[in-house]
């Protein structure tokens, strides 16, 4: 049976060299001429620090706790992108708006403490897809390298994004493209 | 001036060309490393070392500032002076080959006939091999100074190596001296001077010579002494720091002195192609064009370390064996066919 997977592949020629194969000098002015080749390509490189590779439209990064245009955290500490999370990195506790904390909080449950074990994270984006109250993005940014496995739990100063009133430039870099696509913005 | 019966100028001379020769084949092996990581990069189609100043060009500096700042190690069951020795010798036999080589036409500077070449020794191309040969002692005392097997098995490769590539070489080259009839590096230019250059009737002898001097180099696709993967590292395994610098250092001065020497044999050494130099040097002066012929040589052996950077980018590395079996059991007894041919026809066409 001859199944062929493309037409590319060519038949062994398995006949007892000559004497000029032999010699293989033809071959390596072949080679050559290959290598020569690639020495004017165009090159795939990219000169990281200036430029930077631009991510996938569905590229899932490191998560953001998104915060309304007025500023005030969205997260009402439901605990459902806790039970959407396949590897249980998500861990928070609730507490109750007190009075005068309006301009803080949406509603009037919030998340007093809110971790993502980015160890555990598998960035497959479950927990953006379970907040009711578009709270949790997964953004276009890497997790950073760090020396200790307590500096991969993220804490929710490390996930709330900038607040769009008092810093409206670091929150739209926060954001990212996507992010800002979903917002509608 | 003659003091106690002795031409000091002379001598000035020499020592001013003798320094300038050494500095200019630091240079070129300087810039030679950082050139293969640039050809290297260009044929992978990467773009190479470019942080370090203008596109990378302070590369070599650096490199060179890091090998002398790195802690040197001297093995304990080494046997230390010829451990010392080793990397010295490789130096100094890379830079030995530089002196009989014309670099280009003579100066005149005051009314002194100044030629570009330390020693129009009679025997040029002769001391050329001699000092060759003794570089393999730089491999060796190497090797066996490391007091490690692995170095000596390399060690002991890179002699042989050398020594069956050193035949065919010497082989392939009597053709060349027969068509010139002289082992003077001057007047093997001159004759290619005043004629064609010696690749026009000697291009299979060439091509051996070609393959023998990447032998010699150690160069990919024979590169055995080194053989990272085999015998990681080779000879060198435990040197460090700079004297680990001076072997590679010494490398790429072969590499240069090499390409300078094909040139010279092959390609009409400082000759530069369809211009009649006479009648240049009555129109711009003698030393200007002892400048330019100078330059079309450089651009000459720079090209041939280019190609055996190529080569090296190209061809993976040669078995032992099949390196053994391609230096004894076909250039030898191409180069010897080569020579006979050559013989015969230089009879023929003169009856």
């Amino acid at each position: 049976m001859n199944v062929q997977l493309t037409n590319r592949s060519k038949p062994v020629d398995r006949r007892p060299m000559n004497w000029v194969e032999r010699l293989y000098l033809i071959n390596i002015f072949k080679g050559m001429a290959i290598t020569l080749k690639h020495f004017f390509k165009k090159k795939a490189t990219i000169k990281y620090p200036e430029e930077t590779r631009p991510f996938s439209k569905v590229f899932r990064g490191l998560q953001i706790l998104n915060r309304d245009e007025e500023g005030r955290e969205r997260c009402t500490a439901c605990g459902l992108c806790a039970v959407a999370c396949p590897a249980e990195a998500i861990t928070m506790e609730a507490a109750e708006r007190q009075e005068g904390e309006e301009h803080l909080y949406r509603e009037e449950k919030y998340a007093a403490k809110y971790e993502i074990n980015m160890l555990r994270c598998i960035f497959c984006g479950y927990c953006e897809e379970a907040c009711p109250k578009d709270a949790i993005y997964l953004s276009q940014t890497f997790t950073p390298a760090n020396y200790q496995r307590k500096g991969f739990i993220y804490k929710k100063e490390d996930l709330l994004i900038p607040n769009p009133v008092t810093d409206p430039e670091g929150y739209q870099k926060a954001l990212g493209t996507i992010s800002r696509e979903k917002e509608g913005v | 001036m003659y003091l106690l019966a002795i031409d000091w100028i002379f001598i000035i001379e020499k020592l001013v060309l003798i320094a300038a020769i050494v500095t200019l084949s630091m240079v070129v092996a300087m810039y030679a490393t950082y050139g293969e990581r640039k050809v290297a990069a260009f044929i992978q189609d990467r773009i190479g070392p470019n942080r370090a100043g203008p596109l990378g060009l302070l590369q070599p500096l650096a490199d060179g500032g890091k090998l002398f700042f790195k802690e040197e190690i001297i093995p304990l069951a080494s046997s230390k002076f010829l451990f010392i020795l080793g990397p010295l010798l490789a130096m100094v036999t890379a830079l030995l080959t530089s002196a009989v080589i014309p670099w280009g036409s003579s100066m005149t500077i005051g009314n002194r006939a100044v030629p570009l070449q330390v020693a129009d020794v009679n025997i040029g191309i002769l001391y050329v091999f001699g000092v060759v040969s003794l570089g393999v002692y730089g491999i060796m005392l190497g090797g066996w100074a490391s007091n490690n097997k692995f170095s000596l098995l390399a060690a002991i490769r890179g002699a042989s190596q050398m020594v069956s590539y050193e035949l065919a070489m010497g082989l392939s080259l009597i053709a060349v001296l027969m068509l010139t009839g002289s082992l003077q590096m001057s007047v093997i230019v001159g004759e290619q001077y005043n004629s064609v250059w010696n690749i026009v009737y000697q291009p299979i002898g060439f091509i051996i010579f070609f393959i023998c001097a990447l032998a010699e180099t150690n160069r990919t696709p024979f590169d055995l002494p080194e053989a990272e993967n085999e015998l990681n590292f080779g000879y060198h395994q435990e040197y460090s720091s700079m004297k680990l610098g001076f072997y590679l250092f010494a490398e790429y001065i072969n590499m240069f002195i090499s390409g300078v020497i094909m040139a010279t044999l092959y390609f009409g050494g400082y000759d530069i192609p369809f211009v009649n130099e006479a009648n240049l040097a009555q129109r711009i002066g003698e030393n200007w064009v002892a400048l330019l012929t100078f330059l079309t040589l450089m651009a000459k052996a720079l090209f041939f370390v280019f190609v055996f950077m190529w080569i090296r980018w190209t061809i993976p590395r040669f078995r032992f064996d099949q390196l053994m079996h391609l230096g004894w059991k076909r250039l030898i007894p191409l180069a010897l066919a080569n020579m006979i041919i050559t013989a015969v026809v230089i009879l023929w066409l003169k009856k």
